[in-house]
């Protein structure tokens, strides 16, 4: 493991590559220049900050703390998700309850199977990764919802005039958000290994973990994805699409339409 | 008399500051054909979308059949009540796709010879079911539109400006396909602004400033 040895010189001289990317970005005029030193100065100052907890969650192996460190990743993604709920009610609790099942559920799995053993340096990682895939599918499927009762929002009425419970107003709506917010997932299954090699495997490969073994993982890193961000996505739209109507299962005028 | 299949009574509608409907009192006898005109923003479809339970009104009571609307479990009552839009938008792919749908909702199967039936009683051929949506004509949209609202027989037909954009011919079949409903005891309120249908009209209510000009009488 010698070989990983990052010296913050080096990481020093990974600066200049942001620096690249700064200088581009100031050039074209594209405008996210803050954006980005913000991202840079938080990813430093999270990682660092993760680094240590990590360690010491590790050092002191109690289940409780990994238990604890898990809910803290998942309570972050559900804040983060509901970002991108652009307003749909009670989306935060939405998120938390998609995020936490799909992730606990996923693991209990991995667990159950001798996949993954509950020591802190196994289940905190794989828990990130989960509640992270599943962050991101959440957010554009709630992404899509919004779109989609936006601009179908005559079709919607439709379905509704002529007679159709909410299920059936919005199921084709609901549909498309789950297989929006699981493209990204189901992209990345399709093309692991021909186009990516991605992180978990790279990282142990790097470690100098046989690149067969380290492969083994990645494929049940890739069916654990495909799973949680399916269970995430299709909880999360099931409880968000209800949100869009009022008690008299009339399409409510959240989106900015209006009716008359 | 009988019991009237609509009653409504101080019916008003205010969305944020508007008031767009205020104080509407009238009765509407099952079987009726009542014909709503007015001035363009003067209420008449909210009126309908209302009747629909499409929107709750801010004051007042509809009853229909007898009951407050909020008695009805929305779907059922909807599927009585039937609302067809101005400018109806299709779902999916194809006409089937639309003529599925009322089957659907209803958990039942898609029975073809009764949507054949319907789409030639709008003078459109059997060869239109699997035709793709768009390439179809308004006036042909329109059609399986009605046909879509019609593939199960509701107590009332609420129309709101259906025929309006629509050629002459394509005008006459919709009105006979409506007028043999209406001899079949469906109820029929028609929003319009066609001077023809207006002249034409059994039981004319004017809507004007969201009030009823004229109450209607059978």
């Amino acid at each position: 493991m010698n070989n990983l040895i990052v010296s913050p010189t080096a990481l020093a001289f990974a600066v200049v590559l942001v620096v690249i990317a700064l200088g581009i970005n100031l050039k074209e005029k594209i405008g996210l220049e803050r954006d980005m030193v913000v991202g840079v100065i938080r990813a430093v100052i999270q990682l660092t900050v993760v680094g240590y907890v990590l360690t010491y969650i590790i050092k002191v192996n109690r289940i409780w703390l990994t238990g604890l460190m898990v809910l803290i990743i998942i309570f972050n993604a559900a804040m983060n998700a509901n970002k991108r709920a652009d307003g749909i009610p009670h989306a935060f609790w939405i998120s938390l309850l998609a995020i936490a099942t799909s992730t606990l559920i996923t693991i209990l799995l991995l667990v159950l199977a001798g996949a993954v053993r509950f020591t802190p340096s196994q289940i905190v990682p794989i828990s990130g990764m989960i509640a992270s895939n599943a962050m991101v599918a959440i957010g554009l499927a709630y992404r899509s919802m919004n779109t989609s009762f936006h601009d179908q929002r005559q079709g919607v009425l439709e379905r509704l005039a002529l007679g159709a419970n909410l299920k059936q107003a919005s199921a084709h709506i609901v549909q498309m958000a789950i297989r929006t917010g699981m493209a990204p997932t189901i992209d990345s299954a399709k093309t692991v290994g021909i186009v990516s090699l991605p992180g978990m495997m790279s990282g142990l490969i790097f470690a100098g973990v046989d690149p067969t073994k380290a492969i083994m993982y990645q494929i049940m890193v890739t069916f654990m994805l495909l799973a949680a961000t399916s269970i995430g996505s299709v909880i999360a739209c099931y409880l968000a699409y209800p949100r869009y109507y009022n008690s008299d299962m009339q399409l409510t005028d959240r989106n900015g339409s209006h009716q008359s | 008399m009988t019991e009237p299949i609509f009653d409504v009574q101080g019916l008003g509608y205010q969305n944020g500051g508007n008031r767009i409907l205020e104080d509407m009192t009238l009765q509407v006898e099952k079987g009726a054909n009542l014909t709503i005109a007015g001035p363009s923003g003067s209420g008449k479809s909210t009126f309908l979308r209302i009747l629909a339970t499409l929107l709750t009104p801010t004051q007042g009571v509809v009853k229909f059949a007898g009951k407050k609307q909020s008695t009805y479990p929305k779907p059922i009552y909807r599927q009585q009540v039937s609302y067809c839009f101005q400018q109806p938008t299709l779902f999916g792919e194809t006409v089937r796709d639309n003529l599925k749908f009322p089957f659907e909702i209803r958990n039942q199967n898609f029975d073809e010879s009764k949507a054949l039936a319907a789409l030639d009683s709008v003078e459109l051929k059997a060869g239109m079911l699997d035709q793709p949506i768009i390439e179809l004509s308004g006036g042909e949209k329109q059609r399986v539109a009605l046909v879509r609202n019609l593939l199960f027989k509701p107590q009332v037909l609420l129309l709101d400006e259906i025929s309006a954009g629509l050629d002459v011919d394509t005008k006459g079949v919709v009105h006979r396909l409506i007028q043999s409903y209406r001899e079949n005891g469906v109820t029929v309120l028609s929003v319009t602004h066609d001077e023809t249908e207006i002249a034409a009209a059994d039981n004319l209510l004017t809507i004007r400033d969201g009030k009823l000009e004229v109450p209607a009488h059978e």
